[in-house]
């Protein structure tokens, strides 16, 4: 499909009906909705095309409202029950209106998705107990955007990679036109009738996580690409566009310490701390490892790691438990005795045996079971282990090493019902859209529960495609 | 550590998929990885003949090449499988034929066809060769049929020997069933999982080939050569029935069970391999085992021949063309005979073996 005006006379360049920046699930369904709205349409991915997709390469399932079991979904999860979860996760602090609407958009969503081509799976592995609430995508993230990316071609959208937006051409709350690091079909300018931003967020971005993190940012692995910088939401919050969610917060998991800068995925990720203790680089406890159950505790362990000296701590345990949890990516550092492993793991020895030794004393016995919040407690420590706590004391003992894995960042864009920006007025813009990780901020003011992130991107994403087909046609 | 460096790759892939387990709904091998924490060669083998190379855990993995993490299973498991062919084969002293297999089917075929050849221009007079023969008996006229029957039966029985005691030697090696239960049962579901090639289809959106668009032909064209060969496979069986049983002689008339049976093989044996040759020199170098292009393409070669000296001896039978076509055609079946344990066939034998011990293994599953 090539643009309604093509090149013109005036050397004013090609012109879409909508240019959508960004390449993962947000962008590709705000694309597909506006191709099948009738605009001609344009994706900008700034990453090269195997990288596409941003956080949505690593992603596996999506949350949505259903009102009766599926194929795929054990039981029903009404849109009530979707609202309590996220007012618990966020803590209250999310949008209603927008964050009800877009529950009960999602139940829409799980057949809508299908028909661009995703195909799900029912939730066979005893990876994650989501079958009741969430949809899995056969094959994961990345063949979900395969799909998407077929579906898209298919219909006729432009799609360009490597394609990085330098700077965005904004009047008056209108969006013009987009700079281009370096020229897609012959431009360096791209305009277009409406914008889709759907570019997410800058947590690849380590020199803005500085701005609220300081040093220790240095030490943060990004579990996503390197492409996720932020740079379009910082251009739209320079212009004028009204900010939405906390700067200083994002998302962040323990992960392994011997992970790749970037780009580690899901497979980093460590959920043994309840079968044993957190220690810092002192060999110290610092926080209840047995607070509460998944995903919870998933979700915590990245911060309070960021929060010890050098962002770095150990999950100890030992023989007994090594079946109890997924195998993992790296193997854990293994020693016959404490010493030994306190060694590998460069921490002070005695100081490591003297924190094992007034764990184990304070292990009060139990009934075992990490399904629940079971009975197994420790007397007389502090900080305590409150569930599941045991002595470790069966060599070998092992570590894996940790340190704070970010996911996602909650700035945004303020957005309407409509997916369409506000400005720093408060007035809504006249052709500019946002969906996906660059708006999640709206409903998700902080938490996060598996499968919301592609529940905003899908619902926001349709929305903002249709919005901005319907504009540009207009 | 393994036994071979290919196998070290594949534990090293194992444990990273074991880490992420996206891929569990596209195939058996991941549901049968989830069942293990560690990995023997034994398990590594049962995993690779277990992969159909449909090619979908490759395209939708984000830590396929350029990742660091470098993951690509189709090809590290084609790899290990072709390794395993050589050690499982039987008798050990003759797995070098893995090795430079495309050359070693190609002599052997070549011999073979040669040797009927010049057997029938020696043992017969020129006027037999080139004459005219028909009716009952017409191509034992040319090679008596006791002699045909013995020559192919010790070549057909000699190959049994040897794909069962490579099995034999597979079956050992892969170890007990996970939490298995050997019954009946699990033989069925192998027999209609390896039929219907349920694993050659990306879990539902196809299988890929030489872009990420997914699609079925490969499938279609393996189901035209295999069940392609099973009908030329009872073709023979109902003639050698007709012939003991019923003391009827072949050449059959073209209505007859034998000859409708030949012929829809091999149409099948002809057009199957035709595609799958097309697929195999398009298919995206990524998901191969290049060092393997001459065993693949060799066994689609033999296939292809058989087919077409198989038809055309049935279109020339009635001509002066009969003797020299019988010759090549039965040159032609029995290389593919005595080369069957040692070339690309045993990936059917060992897959269906992987099938049966992944349903037991499931069916192990379901009833704990």
């Amino acid at each position: 499909m090539s643009p309604t005006s093509s090149h013109r006379a005036d050397g004013m360049g090609s012109k879409y009906d909508v240019l959508v920046i960004g390449g993962g699930n947000a962008a590709l369904c705000a694309a597909i909705s506006a191709r099948r709205g009738g605009a001609s349409v344009l994706v900008l991915e700034g990453a090269p095309k195997f990288y596409r997709g941003g956080n949505t390469r690593h992603t596996r399932n999506m949350r949505c409202a259903h009102d009766a079991a599926t194929e795929i979904l054990t039981g029903p999860y009404t849109e009530e029950e979707f609202w309590e979860d996220l007012l618990r996760v966020t803590g209250g602090q999310t949008d209603e209106e927008l964050a009800r609407h877009m529950i009960r958009e999602s139940k829409d969503i799980l057949n809508w998705i299908v028909e661009q081509g995703v195909r799900w799976q029912p939730s066979l592995g005893g990876t994650l107990s989501l079958g009741r609430t969430n949809s899995f995508f056969l094959g994961g993230g990345r063949a979900m955007l395969n799909a998407l990316y077929l579906t898209a071609e298919r219909l006729g959208v432009d799609v360009e990679y490597d394609a990085e937006v330098t700077d965005l051409v904004i009047e008056g709350g209108m969006f013009l036109a987009a700079r281009l690091k370096r020229p897609v079909k012959g431009e360096t300018e791209i305009r277009a009738t409406s914008l889709v931003a759907a570019a997410g967020g800058f947590e690849a971005n380590i020199e803005w996580l500085k701005q609220y993190w300081g040093e220790a940012a240095d030490n943060f692995l990004i579990r996503g690409t390197p492409y996720n910088r932020g740079s379009i939401l910082k251009m739209l919050l320079d212009k004028g566009v009204q900010e939405v969610g906390d700067p200083t917060q994002c998302h962040a998991v323990a992960i392994d310490a011997r992970a790749p800068k970037f780009d580690g995925g899901i497979i980093t990720r460590h959920d043994s701390v309840v079968f044993g203790i957190v220690v810092n680089k002192h060999a110290q406890r610092f926080y209840d490892e047995g607070e509460d159950i998944w995903p919870k505790r998933y979700a915590i362990w990245g911060r309070l790691v960021a929060a010890q000296p050098d962002q770095i701590a150990y999950i100890i345990f030992d023989s007994t438990v090594v079946t109890s949890f997924m195998p993992t990516l790296f193997p854990p550092i293994a020693g016959q005795t404490v010493a030994e492993l306190a060694g590998k793991l460069e921490l002070d020895p005695a100081a490591l045996e003297k924190t094992l030794t007034e764990f184990n004393a304070a292990v009060r016995p139990g009934t075992f079971d990490h399904t629940i919040l079971d009975d197994c407690v420790t007397e007389g420590i502090t900080p305590p282990k409150t569930h599941w706590a045991r002595k470790i004391e069966t060599p070998p003992y092992l570590a894996y090493p940790v340190r704070p894995g970010i996911t996602f960042t909650y700035l945004g864009t303020r957005v309407n019902k409509e997916a369409r920006m506000l400005m720093a007025d408060g007035k809504p813009s006249a052709n500019m859209f946002a969906a996906g990780e660059i708006m999640a901020g709206n409903v998700l003011g902080k938490g996060y529960a598996a499968g919301m992130g592609m529940t905003i991107g899908s619902v926001f994403g349709r929305i903002a495609g249709r919005e901005a087909a319907r504009h540009a046609k207009n | 550590m393994h036994g071979t460096r290919i196998l070290d790759e594949a534990d090293r892939l194992m444990t990273v998929c074991n880490s992420c387990r996206y891929c569990e709904g596209l195939c058996a091998v991941f549901p049968a990885m989830e069942m293990r924490r560690a990995f023997s060669d034994g398990d590594l083998n049962y995993l690779a003949n277990l992969c159909h190379s449909c090619g979908a855990c490759y395209v939708d993995c984000q830590f396929s090449p350029p990742h660091e993490f470098n993951v690509n299973v189709p090809k590290t498991l084609a790899v290990a499988r072709a390794e395993s062919y050589a050690a499982y084969a039987w008798p050990q002293a003759l797995s070098g034929a893995f090795a430079r297999n495309g050359l070693v089917i190609s002599i052997i075929a070549a011999l073979s066809m040669a040797a009927f050849i010049l057997g029938f221009a020696a043992l017969n007079d020129r006027s037999v060769l080139f004459g005219v023969h028909t009716g009952p008996g017409a191509f034992y006229k040319l090679m008596p049929h006791n002699a045909m029957a013995a020559l192919f039966s010790a070549a057909f029985l000699y190959a049994i020997l040897a794909l069962v005691m490579s099995v034999r030697a597979f079956w050992r090696d892969i170890g007990p069933a996970v939490g298995g239960r050997a019954d009946g049962g699990s033989i069925f579901q192998a027999i209609r999982d390896a039929g219907e090639l349920r694993y050659l289809h990306g879990g539902g959106v196809g299988c890929y080939n030489e872009d990420d668009k997914p699609t079925d032909r490969r499938k279609l064209y393996h189901h035209l050569t295999f069940y392609g060969f099973l009908l030329c496979f009872a073709a023979t069986s109902v003639a050698t029935l007709y012939h003991y049983l019923f003391g009827r002689e072949a050449p059959y008339p073209w209505w007859d069970l034998p000859v409708v049976l030949g012929t829809l093989g091999g149409i099948g044996l002809i057009i199957g391999p035709i595609g799958l040759f097309a697929a195999r020199t398009r298919r995206d170098p990524a998901l191969l085992d290049e060092n393997r292009y001459g065993m693949d393409i060799g066994f689609i070669a033999m296939l292809f021949l058989t087919g077409l000296t198989g038809m055309l001896l049935l279109i020339l039978r009635e001509t002066s063309a009969m003797g020299p076509l019988l010759a090549l055609h039965l040159g032609a079946v029995f290389a593919l005979f005595i080369t069957m344990p040692y070339g690309k066939f045993v990936h059917g034998i060992y897959r269906f073996v992987a099938l049966v011990r992944y349903a037991q293994e499931r069916r192990g599953e379901a009833g704990s």
